[in-house]
């Protein structure tokens, strides 16, 4: 739910050895893809516990955090409402920014709706809701694997998302009891965890000079803008520095 | 704020930002520099988030014991922890700092 397609080495065809199952075995193929699905589904469990008490913690209730994971449905934007709304800003900031963090879903529904190829307006929608890092990464890797099976970027896709959004919901239910059962959240920590989730998230994508200077420009200019702009709005202004740095740089 | 409004709202805007990528037509998304934006405003936002989460009170920058559990968050992910790994020695760091009375 929270890392790019590029962070998921599984499955790719310079990472796995050479496998000779060219649609003679259809077995095994398939039974690798329901295997990583629930590999994958399983990870983001954790992540989905740790936003489940987050959610609690930064003052929604156990039904509005369990609402965000099935009704969202995309991790980074869902914790990026949690920190806003946690760090007091307003409706119109919080909804800007998860809509601006999940605005990568966009770019991964070009190429799932290659791979899926819907065919009815129903199954377009749950494809759109079903379009994640996850499930992109699996679906993906699967085209690249086997370019001439389609159908198994198609499992790959539908198996990925059905296993993340179960073990995905189930989580977050589970870490919004348990936030609940806790306590006060300031004298557990749960700010600084909020912080440390959103630096976990952020870390994969640092792995070159430009995003290490957005990053570290994004922070300065979120922080100058705290005395004096209203909570949500000064992560909003360091959006700019990403709009400025990817328009300008190449 | 209400609480259900911009649950409801911000969800509505993540779903209509997934099947925008069903419905419009490729060549709108497919600029080498649109695709570049969307992802450093992300680590921009992300990046921000950090920031404002351990150094903002209300109005203020303050160093508290947000700062030090972020700094051992840092050496966790250097050595490669995960996710959940991380996000609870954060908080045990600034929790144990605040009952020891180390840190605000």
């Amino acid at each position: 739910m929270t890392t790019g397609p590029r962070d998921r080495r599984e499955g790719c065809p310079a990472a796995a050895p050479a496998q000779p199952d060219t649609g003679r075995r259809p077995a095994p193929a398939r039974a690798a893809v329901w295997r990583q699905s629930l590999s994958v589904g399983i990870a983001t469990g954790t992540y989905g516990l740790s936003f489940g008490a987050l959610a609690v913690g930064t003052g929604l209730s156990v039904a509005q955090a369990c609402a965000l994971s099935l009704l969202m449905f995309t991790g980074g934007s869902q914790f990026a409402f949690v920190g806003v709304v946690g760090a007091g800003g307003g409706t119109p900031a919080a909804v800007a920014t998860a809509g601006l963090v999940g605005a990568r879903n966009g770019f991964y529904g070009l190429q799932t709706s290659r791979l899926v190829v819907p065919r009815s307006w129903p199954h377009r929608l749950l494809a759109a809701q079903a379009t994640i890092d996850e499930s992109t990464a699996t679906s993906t890797a699967q085209a690249a694997l086997h370019p001439e099976r389609p159908e198994l970027a198609r499992l790959g896709f539908w198996s990925t998302a059905a296993s993340v959004f179960a073990l995905w919901n189930v989580a977050t239910l589970l870490g919004a009891l348990l936030g609940d059962a806790l306590g006060d959240p300031r004298s557990l920590g749960m700010d600084a965890a909020a912080a440390a989730a959103f630096l976990a998230l952020l870390w994969p994508r640092l792995r070159s000079a430009t995003p290490l200077t957005v990053a570290v420009a994004a922070a300065v200019v979120a922080l100058g803008c705290v005395p004096v702009l209203p909570a949500g709005a000064p992560v909003l202004v360091a959006a700019a520095v990403g709009v400025a740095a990817g328009w300008w740089t190449r | 704020m209400n609480g259900w409004t911009a649950v409801l709202a911000a969800s509505a805007v993540c779903f209509a930002v997934k099947l925008l990528g069903y419905v419009a037509p490729p060549r709108w998304l497919e600029r080498p520099r649109v695709a570049r934006v969307s992802a450093l405003v992300t680590v921009a936002l992300l990046a921000a988030l950090v920031a404002v989460q351990t150094a903002a009170a209300d109005r203020a920058v303050v160093v508290d014991a947000r700062v030090p559990a972020l700094a051992v968050a840092v050496l966790a992910l250097l050595l490669r922890a995960p996710f959940v790994v991380v996000v609870v020695l954060a908080a045990v760091v600034a929790g144990l700092l605040r009952a020891l009375g180390l840190a605000g």
